[in-house]
Protein backbone atom coordinates (compact mmCIF):
# COMPACT_ATOMS: atom_id res chain seq x y z
CA UNK A 1 0.00 0.00 0.00
CA UNK A 2 2.72 2.46 0.82
CA UNK A 3 4.49 1.37 -2.77
CA UNK A 4 1.15 3.30 -4.25
CA UNK A 5 1.38 6.01 -2.84
CA UNK A 6 5.13 7.05 -2.71
CA UNK A 7 5.25 6.20 -6.63
CA UNK A 8 2.35 8.63 -7.29
CA UNK A 9 3.25 11.57 -9.23
CA UNK A 10 3.25 14.90 -7.14
CA UNK A 11 0.45 16.55 -8.54
CA UNK A 12 -2.41 14.01 -8.08
CA UNK A 13 -1.62 14.62 -4.18
CA UNK A 14 -4.42 16.80 -3.26
CA UNK A 15 -7.01 15.08 -5.24
CA UNK A 16 -5.82 11.65 -3.59
CA UNK A 17 -6.35 13.57 -0.25
CA UNK A 18 -9.78 14.46 -1.22
CA UNK A 19 -10.86 11.26 -2.31
CA UNK A 20 -9.32 9.95 1.17
CA UNK A 21 -11.37 12.34 3.34
CA UNK A 22 -14.93 11.37 1.26
CA UNK A 23 -13.85 7.35 2.00
CA UNK A 24 -13.33 8.79 5.92
CA UNK A 25 -16.52 10.54 6.21
CA UNK A 26 -18.90 7.98 4.00
CA UNK A 27 -17.32 5.72 6.28
CA UNK A 28 -17.93 7.85 9.31
CA UNK A 29 -21.98 8.60 8.38
CA UNK A 30 -22.69 4.77 8.29
CA UNK A 31 -20.38 3.63 11.02
CA UNK A 32 -22.38 5.96 13.26
CA UNK A 33 -25.58 4.16 11.89
CA UNK A 34 -23.72 0.71 12.80
CA UNK A 35 -23.47 1.61 15.97
CA UNK A 36 -26.05 3.81 16.75
CA UNK A 37 -28.55 0.59 17.76
CA UNK A 38 -25.90 0.09 20.50
CA UNK A 39 -25.78 3.43 21.74
CA UNK A 40 -29.64 3.74 22.02
CA UNK A 41 -29.73 0.43 23.99
CA UNK A 42 -26.78 1.63 26.71
CA UNK A 43 -28.46 5.22 27.22
CA UNK A 44 -32.18 3.29 27.93
CA UNK A 45 -31.26 1.13 29.49
CA UNK A 46 -30.31 3.57 32.59
CA UNK A 47 -33.80 4.82 32.36
CA UNK A 48 -36.43 5.08 34.13
CA UNK A 49 -39.90 3.52 32.91
CA UNK A 50 -41.41 7.02 33.06
CA UNK A 51 -38.87 8.43 31.26
CA UNK A 52 -38.22 6.30 28.34
CA UNK A 53 -41.77 6.52 27.29
CA UNK A 54 -41.40 10.32 26.92
CA UNK A 55 -41.78 12.21 23.69
CA UNK A 56 -39.78 14.00 22.79
CA UNK A 57 -37.33 11.29 24.00
CA UNK A 58 -34.09 12.28 26.37
CA UNK A 59 -30.89 11.46 24.90
CA UNK A 60 -29.05 11.25 28.55
CA UNK A 61 -30.32 9.75 31.23
CA UNK A 62 -32.13 12.48 33.40
CA UNK A 63 -31.94 10.12 36.51
CA UNK A 64 -29.52 7.75 36.09
CA UNK A 65 -30.82 4.17 37.20
CA UNK A 66 -29.41 0.65 37.79
CA UNK A 67 -32.70 -0.27 38.89
CA UNK A 68 -33.25 -1.78 35.56
CA UNK A 69 -30.52 -4.49 35.95
CA UNK A 70 -31.40 -5.38 39.13
CA UNK A 71 -34.85 -5.99 38.32
CA UNK A 72 -33.42 -8.75 36.05
CA UNK A 73 -32.03 -10.54 38.72
CA UNK A 74 -35.29 -10.29 41.21
CA UNK A 75 -37.99 -9.95 39.08
CA UNK A 76 -36.59 -12.34 36.45
CA UNK A 77 -34.39 -15.06 36.91
CA UNK A 78 -30.93 -13.83 34.96
CA UNK A 79 -28.82 -15.41 37.74
CA UNK A 80 -30.05 -19.25 36.62
CA UNK A 81 -29.93 -17.93 32.90
CA UNK A 82 -26.54 -16.69 33.26
CA UNK A 83 -25.11 -19.47 34.73
CA UNK A 84 -26.77 -22.00 32.60
CA UNK A 85 -25.50 -20.21 29.39
CA UNK A 86 -21.73 -19.94 31.24
CA UNK A 87 -22.22 -23.91 31.61
CA UNK A 88 -23.26 -24.52 27.93
CA UNK A 89 -20.04 -22.52 26.98
CA UNK A 90 -17.87 -24.35 29.14
CA UNK A 91 -19.63 -27.45 27.62
CA UNK A 92 -18.80 -25.99 23.95
CA UNK A 93 -15.11 -26.32 24.96
CA UNK A 94 -15.35 -30.21 24.81
CA UNK A 95 -16.38 -29.74 21.22
CA UNK A 96 -13.84 -27.43 20.21
CA UNK A 97 -10.96 -30.10 21.55
CA UNK A 98 -12.97 -32.64 19.42
CA UNK A 99 -12.34 -30.65 16.70
CA UNK A 100 -9.17 -29.97 17.33
CA UNK A 101 -8.33 -33.31 17.43
CA UNK A 102 -10.59 -34.15 14.44
CA UNK A 103 -9.00 -31.87 12.11
CA UNK A 104 -5.35 -33.39 13.47
CA UNK A 105 -6.42 -36.74 12.43
CA UNK A 106 -7.08 -35.31 9.06
CA UNK A 107 -4.36 -33.02 8.91
CA UNK A 108 -1.63 -35.62 9.52
CA UNK A 109 -2.01 -39.07 8.94
CA UNK A 110 -2.66 -41.40 5.75
CA UNK A 111 -5.63 -43.50 6.81
CA UNK A 112 -7.81 -45.48 4.30
CA UNK A 113 -11.24 -43.33 3.27
CA UNK A 114 -9.42 -40.19 4.19
CA UNK A 115 -10.29 -38.21 1.14
CA UNK A 116 -13.50 -39.61 1.52
CA UNK A 117 -14.28 -38.94 4.97
CA UNK A 118 -13.43 -35.37 5.33
CA UNK A 119 -15.30 -34.56 2.03
CA UNK A 120 -18.72 -36.02 4.04
CA UNK A 121 -17.27 -33.71 6.95
CA UNK A 122 -17.96 -31.10 4.64
CA UNK A 123 -20.89 -32.14 2.78
CA UNK A 124 -22.51 -31.63 6.90
CA UNK A 125 -22.40 -28.29 6.38
CA UNK A 126 -24.73 -27.83 3.23
CA UNK A 127 -27.58 -29.96 5.23
CA UNK A 128 -29.71 -26.94 6.60
CA UNK A 129 -30.38 -26.68 10.19
CA UNK A 130 -34.71 -26.80 9.70
CA UNK A 131 -34.06 -30.58 8.16
CA UNK A 132 -32.44 -31.63 11.11
CA UNK A 133 -34.28 -29.70 13.59
CA UNK A 134 -37.37 -32.23 13.92
CA UNK A 135 -35.43 -35.26 13.55
CA UNK A 136 -32.53 -34.48 16.17
CA UNK A 137 -35.60 -33.07 18.26
CA UNK A 138 -37.01 -37.25 17.85
CA UNK A 139 -33.33 -38.28 18.15
CA UNK A 140 -33.10 -36.95 21.84
CA UNK A 141 -36.57 -37.29 22.91
CA UNK A 142 -35.80 -40.92 22.28
CA UNK A 143 -32.91 -41.20 24.27
CA UNK A 144 -34.68 -38.85 26.90
CA UNK A 145 -32.15 -36.26 26.81
CA UNK A 146 -34.53 -33.32 26.01
CA UNK A 147 -34.94 -30.69 28.74
CA UNK A 148 -31.57 -31.76 29.77
CA UNK A 149 -28.64 -29.79 29.80
CA UNK A 150 -26.46 -32.79 27.92
CA UNK A 151 -29.04 -32.54 24.90
CA UNK A 152 -29.02 -29.18 24.89
CA UNK A 153 -25.31 -28.87 24.10
CA UNK A 154 -24.72 -32.19 21.97
CA UNK A 155 -26.16 -31.32 18.79
CA UNK A 156 -23.70 -28.30 18.27
CA UNK A 157 -21.03 -29.65 19.73
CA UNK A 158 -19.08 -30.58 16.48
CA UNK A 159 -18.62 -27.91 14.12
CA UNK A 160 -17.60 -29.16 10.35
CA UNK A 161 -16.21 -26.09 9.61
CA UNK A 162 -14.27 -25.59 12.86
CA UNK A 163 -12.67 -29.02 11.54
CA UNK A 164 -11.55 -27.55 8.57
CA UNK A 165 -10.12 -24.61 9.71
CA UNK A 166 -8.21 -26.69 12.38
CA UNK A 167 -7.06 -29.46 9.52
CA UNK A 168 -6.09 -26.02 7.36
CA UNK A 169 -3.43 -25.07 10.10
CA UNK A 170 -2.24 -28.53 11.40
CA UNK A 171 -1.03 -29.63 7.75
CA UNK A 172 1.07 -26.59 7.86
CA UNK A 173 3.00 -27.97 11.05
CA UNK A 174 6.85 -29.10 10.42
CA UNK A 175 6.70 -32.74 9.92
CA UNK A 176 10.52 -33.23 11.33
CA UNK A 177 9.08 -31.88 14.78
CA UNK A 178 6.77 -34.46 14.97
CA UNK A 179 9.11 -37.08 13.77
CA UNK A 180 11.26 -36.22 16.60
CA UNK A 181 9.04 -36.80 19.43
CA UNK A 182 7.78 -39.80 17.92
CA UNK A 183 11.81 -40.61 18.02
CA UNK A 184 12.00 -39.91 21.27
CA UNK A 185 9.20 -42.72 22.18
CA UNK A 186 5.93 -40.48 22.83
CA UNK A 187 2.94 -42.10 21.65
CA UNK A 188 0.08 -40.44 19.20
CA UNK A 189 -1.72 -39.16 22.03
CA UNK A 190 1.19 -37.46 23.97
CA UNK A 191 2.33 -35.87 20.71
CA UNK A 192 -0.90 -34.52 19.75
CA UNK A 193 -1.07 -32.88 23.28
CA UNK A 194 2.25 -31.94 24.54
CA UNK A 195 3.27 -30.95 20.81
CA UNK A 196 0.54 -30.43 18.59
CA UNK A 197 -1.65 -28.27 21.10
CA UNK A 198 0.97 -25.80 22.17
CA UNK A 199 2.05 -25.40 18.54
CA UNK A 200 -1.37 -24.59 17.10
CA UNK A 201 -1.99 -21.92 19.91
CA UNK A 202 -2.78 -19.20 17.20
CA UNK A 203 -6.18 -21.37 15.71
CA UNK A 204 -6.65 -22.52 19.09
CA UNK A 205 -7.08 -18.81 20.48
CA UNK A 206 -9.15 -18.13 17.42
CA UNK A 207 -11.73 -20.77 18.11
CA UNK A 208 -11.98 -20.58 21.88
CA UNK A 209 -13.04 -17.16 21.07
CA UNK A 210 -15.35 -17.98 18.76
CA UNK A 211 -16.45 -20.95 20.95
CA UNK A 212 -17.33 -18.82 23.55
CA UNK A 213 -19.14 -16.57 21.60
CA UNK A 214 -21.33 -19.45 20.05
CA UNK A 215 -21.88 -20.84 23.31
CA UNK A 216 -22.74 -17.29 25.27
CA UNK A 217 -24.99 -16.67 22.00
CA UNK A 218 -26.79 -20.04 21.59
CA UNK A 219 -30.72 -19.81 21.28
CA UNK A 220 -32.19 -22.58 19.20
CA UNK A 221 -31.27 -25.67 20.70
CA UNK A 222 -32.18 -24.73 24.04
CA UNK A 223 -35.25 -22.95 22.81
CA UNK A 224 -35.88 -26.47 21.47
CA UNK A 225 -34.48 -28.64 23.96
CA UNK A 226 -35.40 -26.82 27.26
CA UNK A 227 -39.38 -26.66 28.21
CA UNK A 228 -38.23 -26.40 32.37
CA UNK A 229 -37.32 -22.30 33.04
CA UNK A 230 -34.33 -23.96 35.25
CA UNK A 231 -32.38 -24.51 31.91
CA UNK A 232 -33.18 -21.56 29.53
CA UNK A 233 -30.56 -19.53 28.44
CA UNK A 234 -29.68 -15.76 28.42
CA UNK A 235 -30.79 -15.19 25.07
CA UNK A 236 -34.32 -17.60 26.06
CA UNK A 237 -34.89 -15.79 28.82
CA UNK A 238 -34.36 -12.69 27.10
CA UNK A 239 -37.15 -13.93 24.87
CA UNK A 240 -39.17 -14.39 27.73
CA UNK A 241 -38.86 -11.30 29.16
CA UNK A 242 -39.99 -9.18 25.77
CA UNK A 243 -42.91 -11.75 25.46
CA UNK A 244 -43.49 -10.72 29.67
CA UNK A 245 -42.49 -6.96 29.44
CA UNK A 246 -43.94 -5.92 26.13
CA UNK A 247 -44.16 -2.05 27.15
CA UNK A 248 -41.47 -1.97 29.86
CA UNK A 249 -38.77 -1.16 26.94
CA UNK A 250 -36.51 0.45 29.95
CA UNK A 251 -35.94 -3.32 31.20
CA UNK A 252 -35.65 -4.64 28.17
CA UNK A 253 -32.46 -2.56 26.75
CA UNK A 254 -31.11 -3.49 30.32
CA UNK A 255 -31.48 -7.67 29.28
CA UNK A 256 -30.02 -6.54 26.14
CA UNK A 257 -27.38 -4.66 27.15
CA UNK A 258 -26.49 -7.73 30.16
CA UNK A 259 -25.92 -9.98 26.96
CA UNK A 260 -24.27 -7.78 24.42
CA UNK A 261 -21.72 -5.95 26.65
CA UNK A 262 -19.58 -8.54 27.48
CA UNK A 263 -19.37 -9.93 24.17
CA UNK A 264 -18.74 -6.51 23.11
CA UNK A 265 -15.67 -6.38 25.07
CA UNK A 266 -14.62 -9.43 24.08
CA UNK A 267 -14.95 -9.06 20.31
CA UNK A 268 -12.98 -5.34 21.03
CA UNK A 269 -10.43 -7.02 22.49
CA UNK A 270 -9.80 -9.57 20.56
CA UNK A 271 -10.73 -8.11 17.37
CA UNK A 272 -7.46 -8.25 15.54
CA UNK A 273 -7.13 -12.48 15.82
CA UNK A 274 -10.99 -12.81 14.82
CA UNK A 275 -10.60 -10.89 11.62
CA UNK A 276 -7.77 -12.60 10.78
CA UNK A 277 -9.29 -16.13 11.40
CA UNK A 278 -10.89 -15.27 7.86
CA UNK A 279 -7.07 -15.49 6.04
CA UNK A 280 -6.18 -18.33 7.80
CA UNK A 281 -9.13 -20.48 6.63
CA UNK A 282 -8.12 -19.50 2.59
CA UNK A 283 -10.96 -17.70 1.11
CA UNK A 284 -9.48 -15.27 -0.99
CA UNK B 1 3.54 -48.79 19.47
CA UNK B 2 2.99 -49.58 15.93
CA UNK B 3 -0.64 -50.62 16.57
CA UNK B 4 -1.11 -47.38 18.84
CA UNK B 5 -0.14 -45.51 15.93
CA UNK B 6 -2.19 -47.40 13.09
CA UNK B 7 -5.18 -46.82 15.82
CA UNK B 8 -4.32 -43.12 16.15
CA UNK B 9 -5.93 -41.24 13.33
CA UNK B 10 -9.29 -43.14 14.20
CA UNK B 11 -9.27 -42.07 17.73
CA UNK B 12 -9.03 -38.49 16.27
CA UNK B 13 -11.97 -38.39 14.19
CA UNK B 14 -13.96 -41.18 16.01
CA UNK B 15 -16.34 -39.08 18.23
CA UNK B 16 -15.99 -35.94 15.81
CA UNK B 17 -17.55 -38.41 13.26
CA UNK B 18 -19.63 -40.27 15.17
CA UNK B 19 -21.28 -37.14 16.81
CA UNK B 20 -21.86 -35.62 13.34
CA UNK B 21 -23.23 -39.21 11.67
CA UNK B 22 -25.52 -39.19 14.52
CA UNK B 23 -26.80 -35.32 14.29
CA UNK B 24 -26.22 -34.58 10.70
CA UNK B 25 -26.53 -37.77 8.57
CA UNK B 26 -29.20 -39.54 10.49
CA UNK B 27 -31.54 -37.10 11.26
CA UNK B 28 -31.65 -36.79 7.28
CA UNK B 29 -33.00 -40.22 6.97
CA UNK B 30 -35.19 -39.93 10.13
CA UNK B 31 -37.01 -36.52 8.66
CA UNK B 32 -37.54 -38.47 5.36
CA UNK B 33 -39.05 -41.21 7.36
CA UNK B 34 -41.11 -39.30 9.34
CA UNK B 35 -42.30 -36.90 5.94
CA UNK B 36 -44.25 -39.79 5.20
CA UNK B 37 -46.23 -40.28 8.38
CA UNK B 38 -48.95 -38.43 9.82
CA UNK B 39 -46.24 -38.22 13.17
CA UNK B 40 -47.66 -35.62 16.00
CA UNK B 41 -47.82 -35.15 19.47
CA UNK B 42 -49.47 -38.43 19.83
CA UNK B 43 -47.08 -40.09 17.91
CA UNK B 44 -44.28 -38.83 20.54
CA UNK B 45 -45.66 -40.81 23.01
CA UNK B 46 -46.67 -43.73 21.12
CA UNK B 47 -45.02 -44.77 18.29
CA UNK B 48 -47.69 -47.27 17.38
CA UNK B 49 -49.96 -44.73 16.84
CA UNK B 50 -48.49 -43.44 14.56
CA UNK B 51 -49.13 -44.09 10.40
CA UNK B 52 -47.54 -44.22 6.99
CA UNK B 53 -49.70 -41.69 4.36
CA UNK B 54 -47.01 -41.44 1.07
CA UNK B 55 -46.64 -38.47 -0.22
CA UNK B 56 -49.80 -36.87 1.37
CA UNK B 57 -48.02 -34.81 3.39
CA UNK B 58 -46.23 -33.36 0.28
CA UNK B 59 -49.16 -32.83 -1.37
CA UNK B 60 -50.80 -31.30 1.30
CA UNK B 61 -47.70 -28.78 2.49
CA UNK B 62 -47.53 -27.73 -1.22
CA UNK B 63 -51.17 -26.59 -1.16
CA UNK B 64 -51.09 -25.32 1.51
CA UNK B 65 -51.84 -20.99 1.23
CA UNK B 66 -49.40 -20.22 4.26
CA UNK B 67 -46.77 -22.17 3.15
CA UNK B 68 -46.94 -21.27 -0.51
CA UNK B 69 -47.19 -17.47 1.08
CA UNK B 70 -43.90 -18.41 3.11
CA UNK B 71 -42.18 -19.52 0.39
CA UNK B 72 -42.95 -16.43 -1.61
CA UNK B 73 -41.64 -13.79 1.55
CA UNK B 74 -38.85 -16.11 1.14
CA UNK B 75 -38.46 -14.96 -2.24
CA UNK B 76 -38.85 -11.33 -1.24
CA UNK B 77 -35.92 -12.16 1.60
CA UNK B 78 -33.55 -13.14 -0.99
CA UNK B 79 -33.87 -11.06 -3.84
CA UNK B 80 -33.82 -8.02 -1.71
CA UNK B 81 -31.31 -8.64 0.66
CA UNK B 82 -28.67 -10.83 -1.04
CA UNK B 83 -28.06 -7.97 -3.57
CA UNK B 84 -28.59 -5.46 -0.62
CA UNK B 85 -25.89 -7.30 1.54
CA UNK B 86 -23.17 -7.94 -1.26
CA UNK B 87 -23.64 -4.48 -2.35
CA UNK B 88 -23.22 -2.63 1.21
CA UNK B 89 -20.48 -5.19 2.34
CA UNK B 90 -18.48 -5.01 -1.14
CA UNK B 91 -18.62 -0.75 -0.44
CA UNK B 92 -17.74 -0.99 2.92
CA UNK B 93 -14.76 -3.03 1.84
CA UNK B 94 -13.47 -0.99 -0.73
CA UNK B 95 -13.79 2.19 1.31
CA UNK B 96 -12.03 0.52 3.89
CA UNK B 97 -9.20 -0.53 2.08
CA UNK B 98 -8.55 2.66 -0.13
CA UNK B 99 -7.86 4.45 2.81
CA UNK B 100 -4.40 4.79 3.80
CA UNK B 101 -5.01 6.08 7.35
CA UNK B 102 -4.20 3.78 10.04
CA UNK B 103 -7.92 4.97 11.71
CA UNK B 104 -9.56 3.34 8.91
CA UNK B 105 -9.20 0.03 10.82
CA UNK B 106 -11.40 1.01 13.37
CA UNK B 107 -13.74 0.89 10.81
CA UNK B 108 -13.39 -2.78 10.15
CA UNK B 109 -14.52 -3.17 13.86
CA UNK B 110 -16.97 -0.81 13.75
CA UNK B 111 -18.83 -2.62 11.09
CA UNK B 112 -18.33 -6.04 12.31
CA UNK B 113 -19.39 -5.46 15.58
CA UNK B 114 -23.24 -6.23 15.23
CA UNK B 115 -22.18 -9.53 13.64
CA UNK B 116 -20.98 -11.21 17.04
CA UNK B 117 -23.84 -9.69 19.06
CA UNK B 118 -26.66 -12.05 20.09
CA UNK B 119 -29.23 -12.39 17.83
CA UNK B 120 -32.35 -11.85 20.64
CA UNK B 121 -30.85 -8.61 22.12
CA UNK B 122 -30.64 -7.25 18.67
CA UNK B 123 -33.81 -7.89 17.65
CA UNK B 124 -35.06 -6.54 21.20
CA UNK B 125 -33.37 -3.51 20.42
CA UNK B 126 -34.65 -2.85 17.22
CA UNK B 127 -38.09 -3.63 18.31
CA UNK B 128 -37.91 -0.70 20.35
CA UNK B 129 -36.29 1.33 17.35
CA UNK B 130 -39.06 0.50 15.25
CA UNK B 131 -42.01 0.97 17.69
CA UNK B 132 -44.32 3.06 16.42
CA UNK B 133 -44.95 5.20 19.22
CA UNK B 134 -41.77 5.72 21.48
CA UNK B 135 -39.35 4.29 18.93
CA UNK B 136 -36.55 6.67 17.94
CA UNK B 137 -36.90 5.93 14.23
CA UNK B 138 -40.22 6.96 13.88
CA UNK B 139 -39.31 10.39 16.17
CA UNK B 140 -36.45 11.17 13.88
CA UNK B 141 -38.24 10.51 10.61
CA UNK B 142 -41.26 12.98 12.25
CA UNK B 143 -39.03 15.40 13.45
CA UNK B 144 -37.42 16.41 10.38
CA UNK B 145 -41.20 16.55 8.80
CA UNK B 146 -41.69 12.87 7.91
CA UNK B 147 -44.80 11.15 8.24
CA UNK B 148 -44.39 8.04 10.81
CA UNK B 149 -43.19 4.64 9.11
CA UNK B 150 -45.49 1.57 10.30
CA UNK B 151 -41.94 -0.19 10.79
CA UNK B 152 -43.22 -3.72 11.50
CA UNK B 153 -47.01 -3.28 11.08
CA UNK B 154 -47.79 -3.00 7.43
CA UNK B 155 -46.79 -6.67 5.82
CA UNK B 156 -44.51 -5.34 3.09
CA UNK B 157 -43.08 -2.51 5.02
CA UNK B 158 -42.52 -5.45 8.19
CA UNK B 159 -40.48 -7.49 5.41
CA UNK B 160 -37.99 -4.67 4.72
CA UNK B 161 -37.38 -3.78 8.34
CA UNK B 162 -36.89 -7.18 8.30
CA UNK B 163 -34.24 -6.93 5.70
CA UNK B 164 -32.62 -3.90 7.16
CA UNK B 165 -32.39 -5.56 10.73
CA UNK B 166 -30.70 -8.92 8.94
CA UNK B 167 -28.38 -6.11 6.50
CA UNK B 168 -26.68 -4.72 9.55
CA UNK B 169 -25.98 -7.73 11.20
CA UNK B 170 -24.66 -9.60 8.40
CA UNK B 171 -22.22 -6.46 6.58
CA UNK B 172 -19.71 -7.44 8.69
CA UNK B 173 -18.62 -10.76 8.19
CA UNK B 174 -18.82 -10.00 4.67
CA UNK B 175 -16.86 -7.14 4.78
CA UNK B 176 -14.02 -8.90 6.41
CA UNK B 177 -14.01 -11.98 3.59
CA UNK B 178 -14.01 -9.30 1.10
CA UNK B 179 -10.81 -7.26 2.68
CA UNK B 180 -9.14 -10.79 2.99
CA UNK B 181 -9.79 -10.91 -0.99
CA UNK B 182 -9.14 -7.40 -1.68
CA UNK B 183 -5.67 -7.61 0.51
CA UNK B 184 -4.90 -11.09 -2.04
CA UNK B 185 -4.75 -9.03 -5.31
CA UNK B 186 -1.28 -8.31 -6.20
CA UNK B 187 -0.11 -4.30 -6.41
CA UNK B 188 1.79 -4.90 -9.50
CA UNK B 189 -1.61 -5.29 -11.09
CA UNK B 190 -2.47 -1.26 -10.18
CA UNK B 191 1.12 0.22 -10.48
CA UNK B 192 0.96 -1.09 -14.73
CA UNK B 193 -2.16 0.47 -14.85
CA UNK B 194 -1.43 4.17 -13.50
CA UNK B 195 1.63 3.90 -15.76
CA UNK B 196 -0.61 3.48 -18.29
CA UNK B 197 -2.59 6.70 -16.91
CA UNK B 198 -5.57 4.26 -15.89
CA UNK B 199 -7.90 6.48 -13.78
CA UNK B 200 -9.60 4.89 -10.51
CA UNK B 201 -12.77 4.17 -11.57
CA UNK B 202 -10.90 1.79 -14.41
CA UNK B 203 -8.84 0.24 -12.47
CA UNK B 204 -11.73 -0.57 -10.22
CA UNK B 205 -13.62 -2.11 -12.74
CA UNK B 206 -10.52 -3.37 -14.86
CA UNK B 207 -9.36 -5.40 -12.52
CA UNK B 208 -10.22 -4.82 -8.72
CA UNK B 209 -13.74 -6.41 -9.27
CA UNK B 210 -12.62 -9.08 -11.80
CA UNK B 211 -10.13 -10.15 -9.01
CA UNK B 212 -12.42 -10.67 -6.64
CA UNK B 213 -14.60 -12.56 -8.84
CA UNK B 214 -14.24 -15.96 -6.67
CA UNK B 215 -14.71 -13.99 -2.94
CA UNK B 216 -17.99 -12.52 -4.65
CA UNK B 217 -19.46 -15.77 -5.66
CA UNK B 218 -18.51 -16.82 -2.54
CA UNK B 219 -20.23 -14.46 -0.46
CA UNK B 220 -23.60 -14.73 -2.81
CA UNK B 221 -23.93 -18.39 -2.60
CA UNK B 222 -23.54 -18.19 1.23
CA UNK B 223 -25.73 -15.20 1.72
CA UNK B 224 -28.08 -16.99 -0.61
CA UNK B 225 -28.79 -20.21 1.68
CA UNK B 226 -28.72 -18.07 4.81
CA UNK B 227 -31.46 -16.05 3.44
CA UNK B 228 -33.72 -19.19 1.76
CA UNK B 229 -33.51 -20.01 5.61
CA UNK B 230 -34.19 -16.64 7.25
CA UNK B 231 -35.53 -17.34 10.94
CA UNK B 232 -34.68 -15.68 13.66
CA UNK B 233 -35.20 -11.97 12.93
CA UNK B 234 -38.79 -12.99 12.15
CA UNK B 235 -39.29 -15.60 14.87
CA UNK B 236 -38.21 -13.15 17.40
CA UNK B 237 -39.43 -9.38 16.46
CA UNK B 238 -42.78 -10.54 14.57
CA UNK B 239 -43.81 -13.93 14.88
CA UNK B 240 -44.41 -14.08 11.08
CA UNK B 241 -47.20 -11.53 11.33
CA UNK B 242 -48.36 -9.14 10.73
CA UNK B 243 -50.85 -11.36 8.72
CA UNK B 244 -48.28 -14.14 8.07
CA UNK B 245 -46.69 -11.07 6.22
CA UNK B 246 -43.01 -12.26 7.43
CA UNK B 247 -43.56 -15.55 7.90
CA UNK B 248 -40.70 -17.33 5.86
CA UNK B 249 -39.83 -20.91 5.01
CA UNK B 250 -37.90 -21.93 7.75
CA UNK B 251 -40.13 -20.35 10.44
CA UNK B 252 -43.26 -21.86 9.25
CA UNK B 253 -41.39 -25.29 9.39
CA UNK B 254 -40.51 -24.61 13.10
CA UNK B 255 -44.06 -23.54 13.95
CA UNK B 256 -45.61 -26.58 12.38
CA UNK B 257 -43.11 -28.64 13.82
CA UNK B 258 -42.76 -27.31 17.64
CA UNK B 259 -45.62 -24.94 17.63
CA UNK B 260 -48.58 -27.33 16.48
CA UNK B 261 -46.73 -30.69 16.64
CA UNK B 262 -47.15 -31.34 13.03
CA UNK B 263 -43.75 -33.58 13.02
CA UNK B 264 -44.68 -35.18 9.61
CA UNK B 265 -45.95 -31.91 7.97
CA UNK B 266 -43.44 -30.08 8.92
CA UNK B 267 -40.40 -32.42 7.65
CA UNK B 268 -42.09 -32.70 4.35
CA UNK B 269 -42.07 -28.60 4.32
CA UNK B 270 -38.17 -28.66 5.07
CA UNK B 271 -37.30 -31.08 2.38
CA UNK B 272 -39.25 -28.94 0.20
CA UNK B 273 -36.86 -26.02 1.30
CA UNK B 274 -33.35 -28.63 0.86
CA UNK B 275 -34.77 -29.08 -2.38
CA UNK B 276 -35.17 -25.65 -3.08
CA UNK B 277 -31.62 -24.51 -1.75
CA UNK B 278 -29.84 -27.62 -3.34
CA UNK B 279 -31.21 -26.18 -6.89
CA UNK B 280 -30.64 -22.37 -6.15
CA UNK B 281 -26.93 -23.65 -5.54
CA UNK B 282 -26.78 -25.95 -8.56
CA UNK B 283 -27.96 -23.19 -10.87
CA UNK B 284 -25.05 -20.88 -8.86
CA UNK B 285 -22.21 -23.02 -9.61
CA UNK B 286 -23.19 -23.89 -13.21
CA UNK B 287 -23.35 -19.95 -13.72
CA UNK B 288 -20.16 -19.69 -11.83
CA UNK B 289 -18.59 -22.36 -14.38
CA UNK B 290 -20.12 -20.55 -17.23
CA UNK B 291 -18.70 -17.78 -16.53
CA UNK B 292 -15.08 -19.29 -15.57
CA UNK B 293 -15.20 -20.61 -19.29
CA UNK B 294 -15.97 -17.65 -20.88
Amino acid sequence: MKQATTRKPASAAPRGRLQQWAAGIVLTVFGIAMVLPFVWMVLSAFKTEGEIKRIPPTLWPEAFTVDNFTRLFTEMDFGTYLGNTLLITLFSFVGLLLNAMAGFGFAKYRFKGREKLFLLVLATMMIPGQVTMIPVYLILNGVSLTNTMLGIVLPGFTSAFGIFLFRQFMSTLPEEIMEATRLDGASEYRLFAQVVLPMSKPILAVQAILTFIGGWNSFLWPLIIANDEKLYTLSVGLQLLKGQNTTNFALQMAGAAFMVLPIMVIFIFFQRQIIENYNISGIK
Amino acid sequence: MKGSSKMAPYVFIGPTLLLLAVFSLLPILVALGISLTDMDLAGLADYSSISFVGLANYADVLGDPVFLLALRNTLFYVVIGVPLVIACSLGVALLIQFGRSRLFKVFRVVYYLPSVTNVVAVAVVWSYLYNPGIGLFNYILTSIGFDKVPWLTEPTIAKLSLILLALWRSIGLNMIIFIAALQGIDRSYYEAAQLDGASGWQQLTRITLPMMRFAIFFVTITTMIGWLQFFEEPFVMTQGGPLNGTVSASLFIYQNGFQYSHFGYAAAGSFVLFFLIIAVTMVQLRLQRKQAEE
